[in-house]
C-alpha cells in the first residue's frame, strides 16, 4: 500500500482533485429529490407554470454541471491511474533485471510475467475505480440520509434503520460467496490443467488408450464445476431480490409514516415523493459499492503480490572492477576450493573444487546428470555465487568486477538454445552491439551455422519468430553458439550446447572452434565423452565432487568414473581401438 | 449471418433445458409486471395524502399491504427466475465444456500438432467461460430489459400520453450517445491493446530469458525497449480509459433530461388535472427504471456478440473432421507376434513436402530394429506411423500381415508399448503414473516394475513415496527421474511390441547402463524400435535403419554397416573424430 502511494505521488494532484469532482457531482445528484419536490409542493399546488419551468431548467442545469465535474473527476482518475501503473510497471521492470540467478530461481519466471501484466492491469482499474466511486457512493448514501433528516427526523430514522440491514444482507451475502467463488476459480483451474495435459500428453494418452477414462475424469471434474457455480448462484442469486424487499419494505413503513406525518401537517405530499427517491438512490448507490468492493479486494490482492516482489532485494552486489590489467600473466579462470549450495541447508551441488584455466586450453567438463557440470560454469560469469572459497577471472575475485566488465569477457552458450524476436543480425549482436557483418559471418563459419543464413532468402535480415519458432533445435544452438562467438571472448562455455547437433556437425563445430579461438579457454561442459574426449584438461564430476581432472588418456588410466562414463557409451574393444 | 448459425447451435443445446427456458421466461415477465406495478400502488399511496388531516389511511393500509404481498412476489419470482437462469446457463456450458473435450480426444494428431496449443486450450476454457458469462448475463437482463421498456411504455401510455411522448423521445439520445462513445472509443481499445500485447510479448521474451539477458549484459537496451513501449501504453490507455469513462456520466445526463423532462410536463398536466400527483411520482420513478434497461441492454448486446463469437470458435472446434473411424467389426489381434510390414509407404505431413516415400520394411518377431539418422530424417514420423498417429498416404503397415488400418486403434496401441524423448506424466500420483497403462495394477506389480526401471530408489525417497502427487508435468522431478517414471510405466504394461524414441536421453550414461539390463530383459523376444542417438545403444541392435530424407538408405547390423563405409560409418566415426 505505501509502495503503490509511492508511485501516485507524482499524481497527486489528480488523485485528490479527482474525487473532488465526483463529491461534487453527488451533491449536485441529491439536490434532485429536493426540487422535484418544490415542483409538486410549489409549483403544482400554486398552478405556477413559471416556478415549474425555473425548477425543471435548475434540473437541467444541476444535470450539466453534474456531467461537467463528473467528466472532470473522470479525466483526473484515469491520469492517475494510468499514470501510476505506468511508473510501477516501469520499477517493477527494472527492479527484476537487478535480480541474479538465484532470485530468478526462487521467484519463477512464469510468476514474475503475470506479475508485472496482469497483475498491475488489475491495480490500474482498481486505483481507477477507487479514485472515482470509493468517495461518491458511500457519499450518497449517507448524503441520502442526511437529507431526509433535513426533511423530516422521524422518517429518516426509517433510513437509520434501513442502512444497516442492507449493508448487512449485501456484505453477508459476499461474505458467503467470496470463499466459494475461490473455489469455482481452484475448479475451474483443475479442468484447465486437464485439458492442458491432455494436449501435452496426447501421444501417451492415445498410446496407452486411456482417451475414455481421461473423458470420464474431465466430466467429473466439469460437473464438480458445475455443480459449485450451482451452488454460489443460488446464494448470490438472493442479492438482488433481498436488497429490492428491503428497500421497497422500508418504501412501505416511508409512505406509512409519511402519511401519518401529512396528516399532522408535518410534512407536504412533495416530500413524501422526495423521500421515496431518496431510498431508491441508495439502492442503486449500495449495489454499486458492493461491485466495487468486489473489485478492490481483487486488486488489493494483486497489489500484495507485486509488492512482495519489489521487497525481494537482490542478492548480489556489484564490484568496481572493469579489468583487471593482468590478462594473459594469470589464468584465464581459477577455482580456489569452491564450494556451492544452492538454497541453505540443502545439499553442496559443488564440494571443493579447484583448478585453473590459462588462455588457449580446451577444459572439458563432464559427469552425470545433476553432477554439477552447470553449477560449475554458472559460476565463471558470476551468474551465482560461490558459498566458499574463490572463482577468480584474469587473477581478480568475480565478486569485484562491475557486472559489464565481467560478462563481456565471457561467451556463454546456455544449454537451452534461446533466441529473442528480430532478424538474425539484431540476434547476433546481441554479442556484441556494434558487429559488423564480416565479424557475424565469421562467427556464423565457426558456429558451422553459414548454411543457415545462406538458406535464407533474406540473409542476416531474415526474421525471427519469438522464441525461435520458425527455426530447428540444431539450426538454433548453432546461431546461439555463433552469438556467443560475435564477441570474441576471453572465455568461452558452452554448457552442452551440442545436445541437438548430429555428431558430424559436432565434431565440425569442435574442430572450429580449436582452430578459430587460439587465445580464448573454451570450456565445454557434456555427457558424451566423446565431446570433451581432445580437451586439454577433463574435470569430472561425480555428485558434486570431483572425481579426477586431467587429459582423456590420464583419465582413463586413472579415474574409475570417467572410464565408466567412456565404457556406458562405447563398448570397451572399440576403446582400445581407438586409444591405439 | 455467422452469429445466426451460431445462435442455432446455441439454442440447440439451451433445447435440453427447455423447461427452465419456459419457466424463466414466465418468471421474467411476472417479475417485470410486478415491479412495474409498485411505483403505480406506491404513487396511488401518495393521491391518499392530500395534505394536513385529509389522508385515507383506511385505503392506505390496504394499498399498503397490497404493495407489501406484491413486493414479497417481486422478490420471490425474481430469485425463482435467477435459480433458471442459472440452471440453464452452467449446464449448457457444461455440455458444450465436455462436448469439447470428448472431441479433442477424438481429433486425430495432425490437427493437435499443428495447432498452438495456447489456442486450443483457449478456446476450451477462456472461450466457453466468456460464454457462459455472456450467455447468463443475456438470460438475466435481455429478457427482462425488453420487458421492462415494453412494460413501462404500456403502462404509461395507459396514464398519460404525452409524457410518455417526452420519455420515449429524449430516451434514444443516451442509446445514441452510448453506442457513438463505443465506437469511437474502439479504435482506441484496439490500440491499447496492441501495445499490451506488444508490451507483454516484450516481457515474455525478456523476463522469461533473463538468464540470457544477463549473460549477454542487455539489461540497460530491455529497459530502455520496456520504456518505450511502456510510455506509448500509457498515452493509449489514457485515452482508451478516459474516453469510454465518459458514457456513464452522459448516460447519466440524459437520463437527468429525461427526469427533468416528465418533471416539467407531468407538472403541467397535474396543473391541467390530467393527472395526480402520485402518478407524477410513479411516471417519476418509471423515468429512472426506463432508462436504465437501455444502458444494460446496450451492454448485453456487446457481452451477447462477444459470447456468440466465443461460441462461434468452440464450435468451430467441435466441427472439425475427428479421426476416419474404427472399422467395426473387423480382425483383431489378442497378442501380437510382433511381425511388422511396411509396403510401399509414403507420406507427408503437408501436402507439398513429401517426407517418407517407397519404404519398404520387413521386421521379424522379436527383432531390435535401431533406428539412425540426422535431425528431421523422418525418425519420429516413422513412429507416428507405425503407433497409427498418423495414416500413411500411400501403401501400407501390417501388423503379423494385418494391415493396421482394419484394427481398432486401441486394438493395435495395446500392441505396444512407448516411451518417448519428452517426458510426459500426469498431475497425479506417482504411482497412479506408473499405473497409467494398467489402472487395475497391484501394489506388488508398480514396485516391481519401478524397481525393473530402477525408479524405486528415488521414489522412496519423496516425500510421500509412492502417493507424493506430481503437479504438472512432472512438478520437481528432474528430468532423469521423470523418464524412469516414463519406463516404469511401460515396464508395468510390457506389451509384444516396443517403441523408445530416445528413451534414455536425460538419463546420465551410468545409471542408463544399469537401465540398459532391464531394457534388455524388457526387449526379449520382443519386437522393437528404437530411435537413439547414442550408438552404444544402437550397437546392440539386430538391424540398424540409417535414414536420411525420408528414406532407409542402409540397413544392416553395425559390423555391416561399418564395412560398407556409407553414411552410417560416417555418422559413426564422426563421434571419435579428432
Amino acid at each position: 500500500m505505501r509502495r503503490l502511494l509511492h508511485f501516485m505521488r507524482d499524481y497527486r494532484k489528480e488523485s485528490i482533485l479527482g474525487p473532488l469532482f465526483k463529491l461534487l457531482e453527488a451533491s449536485f445528484e441529491l439536490f434532485v429529490p429536493l426540487v422535484v419536490a418544490d415542483i409538486i409542493d410549489v409549483g403544482i399546488a400554486n398552478r405556477d407554470s413559471g416556478y415549474v419551468l425555473g425548477r425543471g431548467g435548475i434540473l437541467i442545469l444541476l444535470g450539466l454541471i453534474g456531467l461537467a465535474s463528473s467528466i472532470t473527476a473522470q479525466y483526473f482518475a484515469a491520469k492517475a491511474a494510468v499514470g501510476c501503473s505506468t511508473q510501477m510497471r516501469k520499477a517493477l521492470f527494472e527492479h527484476l533485471n537487478s535480480f541474479s540467478y538465484k532470485e530468478l530461481d526462487t521467484i519463477g519466471t512464469s510468476t514474475l510475467i503475470t506479475r508485472i501484466t496482469s497483475d498491475i492491469n488489475q491495480v490500474q482499474t482498481g486505483v481507477n475505480l477507487v479514485l472515482r466511486l470509493f468517495l461518491r457512493s458511500p457519499f450518497i448514501v449517507f448524503g441520502a440520509m442526511v437529507m431526509a433528516f433535513t426533511i423530516d427526523v422521524k422518517c429518516a430514522l426509517i433510513f437509520l434503520g434501513v442502512i444497516p440491514i442492507l449493508f448487512a444482507v449485501v456484505f453477508g451475502i459476499m461474505g458467503i460467496t467470496i470463499p466459494v467463488y475461490r473455489k469455482v476459480q481452484g475448479q475451474l483451474d483443475r479442468v484447465l490443467l486437464h485439458v492442458r495435459e491432455n494436449l501435452s500428453g496426447v501421444r501417451v494418452v492415445r498410446a496407452f488408450n486411456r482417451q475414455q477414462d481421461e473423458k470420464e475424469t474431465f466430466h467429473r471434474d466439469s460437473s464438480t464445476l458445475m455443480k459449485t457455480q450451482l451452488f454460489v448462484g443460488k446464494i448470490s442469486a438472493l442479492l438482488n431480490p433481498l436488497t429490492y424487499a428491503v428497500i421497497n419494505g422500508a418504501v412501505i413503513l416511508l409512505v406509512w409514516t409519511g402519511g401519518k406525518q401529512v396528516d399532522g401537517g408535518i410534512l407536504t405530499q412533495g416530500q413524501v415523493v422526495a423521500l421515496v427517491n431518496y431510498m431508491s438512490q441508495i439502492l442503486v448507490e449500495l449495489i454499486k459499492l458492493a461491485n466495487l468492493i468486489v473489485n478492490v479486494t481483487r486488486s488489493l490482492a494483486c497489489l500484495s503480490r507485486i509488492d512482495s516482489v519489489f521487497d525481494q532485494e537482490p542478492g548480489m552486489e556489484e564490484g568496481t572492477c572493469g579489468d583487471s590489467g593482468l590478462a594473459g600473466t594469470v589464468p584465464c579462470v581459477e577455482f580456489r576450493d569452491v564450494s556451492m549450495t544452492y538454497q541453505e541447508g540443502a545439499e553442496a551441488a559443488l564440494e571443493h573444487v579447484s583448478f585453473q584455466a590459462w588462455p588457449g586450453e580446451t577444459i572439458g567438463v563432464i559427469g552425470g546428470t545433476g553432477s554439477g557440470k552447470s553449477t560449475l560454469v554458472n559460476l565463471i560469469p558470476r551468474f551465482y555465487d560461490a558459498s566458499e572459497g574463490s572463482v577468480l577471472v584474469d587473477g581478480v575475485d568475480v565478486r569485484d568486477y562491475t557486472f559489464q566488465g565481467l560478462r563481456q569477457r565471457v561467451g556463454v552458450v546456455p544449454q537451452k538454445a534461446v533466441l529473442f524476436s528480430g532478424t538474425i543480425r539484431d540476434n547476433l549482436r546481441w554479442g556484441k552491439k556494434d558487429a559488423s557483418d564480416e565479424e557475424i559471418l565469421e562467427a556464423l563459419k565457426t558456429a558451422q551455422g553459414l548454411e543457415i543464413v545462406e538458406k535464407k532468402e533474406k540473409g542476416l535480415d531474415e526474421e525471427i519468430l519469438q522464441g525461435g519458432r520458425n527455426l530447428s533445435g540444431g539450426q538454433r544452438q548453432r546461431l546461439t553458439i555463433a552469438r556467443a562467438l560475435v564477441r570474441d571472448p576471453e572465455i568461452l562455455i558452452l554448457d552442452d550446447s551440442a545436445s541437438a547437433l548430429d555428431f558430424a556437425t559436432d565434431a565440425r563445430l569442435r574442430k572450429a572452434l580449436r582452430e578459430k579461438k587460439k587465445s580464448a579457454a573454451v570450456f565445454l561442459v557434456s555427457q558424451r565423452a566423446a565431446t570433451v574426449r581432445q580437451a586439454d584438461k577433463i574435470i569430472v564430476l561425480d555428485d558434486g565432487e570431483v572425481a579426477g581432472i586431467g587429459s582423456h588418456e590420464e583419465l582413463y588410466r586413472s579415474c574409475e568414473v570417467y572410464r565408466e562414463i567412456c565404457l556406458s557409451q562405447a563398448s570397451a574393444e572399440e576403446e582400445k581401438a581407438h586409444e591405439a | 449471418m455467422k452469429h445466426k448459425s451460431t445462435l442455432k447451435r446455441v439454442l440447440h443445446y439451451i433445447a435440453g433445458y427447455r423447461i427452465y427456458l419456459a419457466a424463466s421466461l414466465l418468471f421474467a415477465v411476472l417479475t417485470v409486471a410486478l415491479t412495474l406495478y409498485a411505483p403505480v400502488l406506491t404513487g396511488d399511496a401518495v393521491d391518499y395524502m392530500i395534505g394536513e388531516g385529509r389522508v385515507d389511511f383506511g385505503a392506505l393500509t390496504t394499498l399498503l399491504i397490497r404493495l407489501g404481498v406484491v413486493i414479497g412476489a417481486t422478490s420471490l419470482f425474481q430469485w425463482l427466475m435467477n435459480l433458471c437462469n442459472n440452471h440453464m446457463t452452467y449446464k449448457v456450458v457444461m455440455d458444450v465444456r465436455t462436448e469439447a473435450f470428448d472431441h479433442m480426444q477424438d481429433l486425430p494428431l495432425s490437427y493437435i500438432d499443428s495447432h498452438p496449443q495456447g489456442d486450443i486450450v483457449s478456446r476450451l476454457i477462456a472461450d466457453i467461460d466468456q460464454f457462459s458469462d455472456g450467455l447468463l448475463m443475456g438470460f438475466t437482463q435481455l429478457f427482462t430489459g425488453v420487458m421492462t421498456i415494453l412494460g413501462t411504455l404500456l403502462f404509461m401510455l395507459s396514464v398519460n400520453v404525452w409524457i410518455t411522448l417526452v420519455v420515449v423521445c429524449v430516451t434514444p439520445v443516451s442509446f445514441i450517445v452510448a453506442s457513438f462513445i463505443a465506437k469511437s472509443t474502439y479504435k482506441m481499445f484496439r490500440l491499447q491493446s496492441e501495445t499490451r500485447g506488444e508490451l507483454t510479448g516484450l516481457i515474455d521474451e525478456m523476463v522469461g530469458n533473463q538468464k540470457v539477458v544477463k549473460a549477454f549484459g542487455y539489461e540497460e537496451e530491455a529497459v530502455s525497449r520496456f520504456d518505450g513501449i511502456n510510455k506509448r501504453l500509457e498515452k493509449h490507455s489514457l485515452r482508451a480509459i478516459f474516453f469510454s469513462s465518459i458514457t456513464n456520466p452522459a448516460t447519466r445526463f440524459v437520463n437527468s433530461l429525461v427526469y427533468a423532462g416528465v418533471g416539467v410536463a407531468g407538472a403541467f398536466a397535474v396543473i391541467r388535472g390530467g393527472l395526480s400527483v402520485g402518478q407524477l411520482s410513479c411516471f417519476l420513478s418509471y423515468a429512472n427504471q426506463y432508462t436504465k434497461p437501455f444502458n444494460e441492454i446496450s451492454g448485453v448486446v456487446t457481452e451477447l456478440q462477444n459470447a456468440m463469437t466465443c461460441a462461434a470458435r468452440v464450435f468451430e472446434f467441435i466441427d472439425e473432421k475427428p479421426m476416419t473411424p474404427d472399422v467395426e467389426n473387423g480382425p483383431r489381434i489378442e497378442k501380437a507376434e510382433g511381425r511388422v510390414d511396411l509396403s510401399d509407404v509414403a507420406f507427408s505431413y503437408t501436402k507439398d513436402r513429401e517426407l517418407i516415400r517407397d519404404l519398404s520394411l520387413h521386421v521379424e518377431p522379436g527383432q531390435r530394429i535401431a533406428i539412425v539418422g540426422p535431425t528431421g530424417c523422418g525418425k519420429s514420423t516413422l513412429i507416428n506411423l507405425l503407433m497409427r498417429f498418423y495414416d500413411v498416404d500411400e501403401g501400407r503397415i501390417a501388423v503379423d500381415g494385418q494391415d493396421i488400418r482394419e484394427l481398432t486403434r486401441k486394438n493395435l496401441r495395446e500392441q505396444y508399448g512407448m516411451v518417448l524423448q519428452e517426458t510426459w506424466l500426469k498431475s497425479a500420483t506417482v504411482r497412479e503414473n506408473i499405473a497409467y497403462g494398467k489402472p487395475d495394477a497391484t501394489e506388488e506389480e508398480i514396485i516391481e516394475a519401478a524397481k525393473a526401471s530402477y525408479a524405486h530408489s528415488f521414489i522412496r525417497r519423496l516425500p510421500k513415496g509412492y502417493d507424493t502427487v506430481l503437479s504438472e508435468d512432472g512438478g520437481s522431478l528432474s528430468q532423469g527421474q521423470k523418464q524412469l517414471l516414463c519406463i516404469a510405466r511401460v515396464m508395468l504394461c510390457l506389451p509384444p511390441m516396443l517403441i523408445l524414441d530416445e528413451a534414455t536421453s536425460s538419463i546420465d550414461t551410468r545409471t542408463e547402463l544399469k537401465i540398459q539390463d532391464a531394457f534388455a530383459k524388457m526387449m526379449e523376444g520382443r519386437t522393437s524400435f528404437i530411435v537413439a542417438h547414442r550408438l552404444s545403444t544402437i550397437k546392440e541392435a539386430d538391424r540398424i535403419l540409417v535414414m536420411r530424407d525420408g528414406q532407409i538408405i542402409e540397413q544392416g547390423t553395425h559390423e555391416s554397416l561399418l564395412e560398407k563405409n556409407g553414411f552410417y560409418a560416417e555418422l559413426y566415426n564422426s563421434q571419435w573424430a579428432v
